[in-house]
């Protein structure tokens, strides 16, 4: 049963753009499976682990980073580097996460945002990588190789939708397994997972790297997609803030919360940016915001916890109370 | 040398310190975090200015005005929006709080457009002291002076007055509180219009030395984040010298190994720091 909406999610996904050819469409459908996948990442740390982060940019950053420097220095493959910035993404979320698990609660969110600005700041003032001006990604021919399609904006999008299925599975078998099951347990209460002999580093590392090195897969595309990076655009608190926001928006710590939040908020971004952007006043932003706080005030429990609460069967799938 | 970057760094960390005090405040007593506060700090900035630039009021003069502008943004703030996602689960009341600082500070660029706006002319402007080498501005020592009273004045209200109490005893327990004869709704109007309250000072005495425009509240709401857990959840004090800490690592920071380090520098503290202490300098 649960598989079937799944599925039909897929399906309807991989049909919408070539249903709606309009350009503007297919670039949003882009940017849905790019933010509803760094959705899915995140959750695997935050949602089922119960480990805040305001630093995932880093690892998009970091993701994004390596495949363009790769290509533009030495004319790597970007899908080398890719996989090699997922293992770089995963090394340096290890190293920087290993210390900051003795932190709870909030005081972990708020060294995660710090890592993520520090990593920007060292980006800022590294020469080697063109600092703070960025590198716009040489562009060549259309081809797979080197992930540049000028032509339509189908191969992207089929990219990212491979991605997606990727991201979407392996958190659902994540969820599914043993250690989904340790994951909840040790956000539910760190001593009780602790008493029953999970060892709750141990598995906050692992779901740590995982959603890190997903993540980093995110920023490959992104930079190829956009053909240019600079630290403030990958590295972002806005790029992390998005991430949270729209698996918030969803509802966290099931599957279908990202996907939820970004197919209404990557929408209603980008198309107030698209009709109102323009103008370079801010309006769209503006009314991005607004937006946002009125569906928080609206709909406080989320848009999953509002279709649980039309009827059905519900799961404990996120029955942390309120104090 | 080493004294004069020193005292730079005591005199911005000190700003820095009553900024987090408002942050600090709301986050301790409702687990809230006000995405929105350097938003705050903005629009205190710009009543400053406006108020300068249209009747060339004197940042000093227009101090309180800032105050009540700024403490009533932040009831409102706690009226229309953080009442209704108080209680919901997760992160929604920092989707709400982010949104509005989203929406704040485009506001702010619509109106007035992203330009650098100045208070050219002011009482302090270009007044310094020289004591042997060291150079004193005036108006840093005015923003630093009065951040460190209103830190002290909230601090007092905290521990001294009747709402005070009742502001501790919300924190420490709702439903007890409320038995008690606490009116918290009240109590949490009031806290975010003492939030509001501190950074109105702060915007008004930065106004006299800093740019205005729409991000201008932007990096200190980020630092303020980081100082609060780094003096530990709704202290005061803690979040007071934790302030001062992290304008010194900024200030010698930046001095020592170039100005683009001086915020990974402050960040660095705050992650060394807590792997001493893991619930912040005065945490428990």
């Amino acid at each position: 049963m649960k598989n079937r909406a799944l599925y039909l999610i897929f399906a309807a996904v991989l049909v919408l753009p070539f249903a709606i050819t309009n350009v503007n469409f297919q670039h949003v459908m882009i940017m849905f499976l790019i933010f509803a996948s760094l959705g899915e990442s995140w959750n695997i740390i935050t949602g089922f682990a119960g480990q805040t982060s305001f630093g995932h940019a880093a690892f998009f950053g970091i993701g994004a980073y390596t495949s363009t420097v790769l290509f533009y220095k030495f004319g790597v493959s970007p899908w080398v580097g890719m996989l090699l910035g997922a293992g770089i993404a995963a090394v340096i979320s290890v190293i920087v996460s290993y210390p900051c698990f003795r932190l709870r609660g909030h005081y972990f969110a708020i060294a995660t945002l710090a890592v993520a600005e520090i990593i920007k700041q060292l980006f800022v003032s590294w020469d080697y990588v063109e600092g703070a001006t960025g590198i716009s990604i040489p562009v060549v021919e259309d081809s797979f190789i080197a992930m540049q399609f000028h032509g339509s904006k189908i191969p992207y999008f089929l990219i990212g939708f491979a991605l997606f299925f990727l991201i979407v599975m392996v958190a659902r078998s994540i969820e599914k397994s043993k250690m989904g099951f340790y994951l909840k347990a040790i956000r539910e209460s760190h001593e009780a997972a602790e008493a029953l002999g999970i060892n709750p580093r141990k598995y906050k590392l692992l779901a740590m790297m995982i959603s890190s090195a997903l993540t980093a897969l995110l920023g490959t595309l992104y930079a190829q997609y956009i053909l240019y990076i600079d630290p403030f655009m990958v590295f972002s608190l806005e790029i992390s803030m998005k991430i949270v926001l729209l698996s918030v928006l969803g509802g966290l710590g099931n599957i279908y919360g990202p996907i939820i939040g970004a197919a209404i908020l990557i929408p209603l971004s980008e198309y107030t940016r698209v009709f109102l952007g323009g103008t370079g006043k801010g309006i769209d932003l503006m009314i991005y915001g607004a937006l946002i706080v009125l569906i928080a005030c609206f709909e406080p429990r989320g848009i999953i916890g509002l279709l649980k609460k039309r009827g059905k069967k519900r799961g404990a799938l996120y029955a942390k109370t309120n104090a | 040398m080493l004294l004069q970057v020193l005292l730079t760094g005591v005199l911005i960390g000190s700003v820095y310190s009553l900024v987090a005090v408002g942050l600090t405040l709301v986050w301790g007593l409702m687990d809230i975090i006000n995405f929105a506060h350097g938003e705050f700090l903005m629009i205190s900035m710009y009543t400053t200015f406006w108020l300068y630039a249209l009747l060339k009021f004197d940042p000093l003069v227009s101090l309180p005005i800032a105050v009540g502008v700024v403490a009533l943004v932040g009831v409102l703030t706690y009226k229309l929006v953080v009442k209704r996602v108080a209680n919901a689960p997760g992160l929604m009341a920092l989707l709400a709080t982010f949104g509005l600082s989203l929406f704040i500070r485009n506001l702010a660029q619509f109106l007035w457009s992203p330009n650098y706006r100045f208070v050219s002319e002011s009482l302090l402007t270009d007044k310094r002291f020289i004591i042997g080498d060291l150079i004193i501005g005036l108006p840093q020592l005015v923003a630093a002076v009065g951040s460190f009273a209103m830190t002290l004045i909230i601090a007092l209200l905290i521990k001294k007055t009747k709402t005070g109490r009742a502001i501790q005893a919300t924190a420490q327990s709702k439903d007890i509180a409320e038995l008690m004869g606490v009116n918290t709704e009240r109590i949490y109007a009031i806290t975010f219009a003492i939030s509001g309250a501190c950074v109105g000072v702060a915007g008004a005495l930065l106004a006299n030395t800093f740019p205005v425009y729409p991000e201008s509240g932007a990096m200190y709401g980020l630092l303020a984040f980081v100082i609060v857990a780094l003096g530990g959840f709704g202290n005061i004090w803690g979040a007071f010298y934790a302030g001062i800490l992290i304008g010194l690592a900024e200030t010698l920071g930046g001095f020592y190994l170039g100005t683009q380090f001086k915020y990974a520098i402050a960040f660095l503290i705050y992650l060394l720091v807590l792997q001493f202490r893991p619930k912040g300098l005065f945490g428990w």
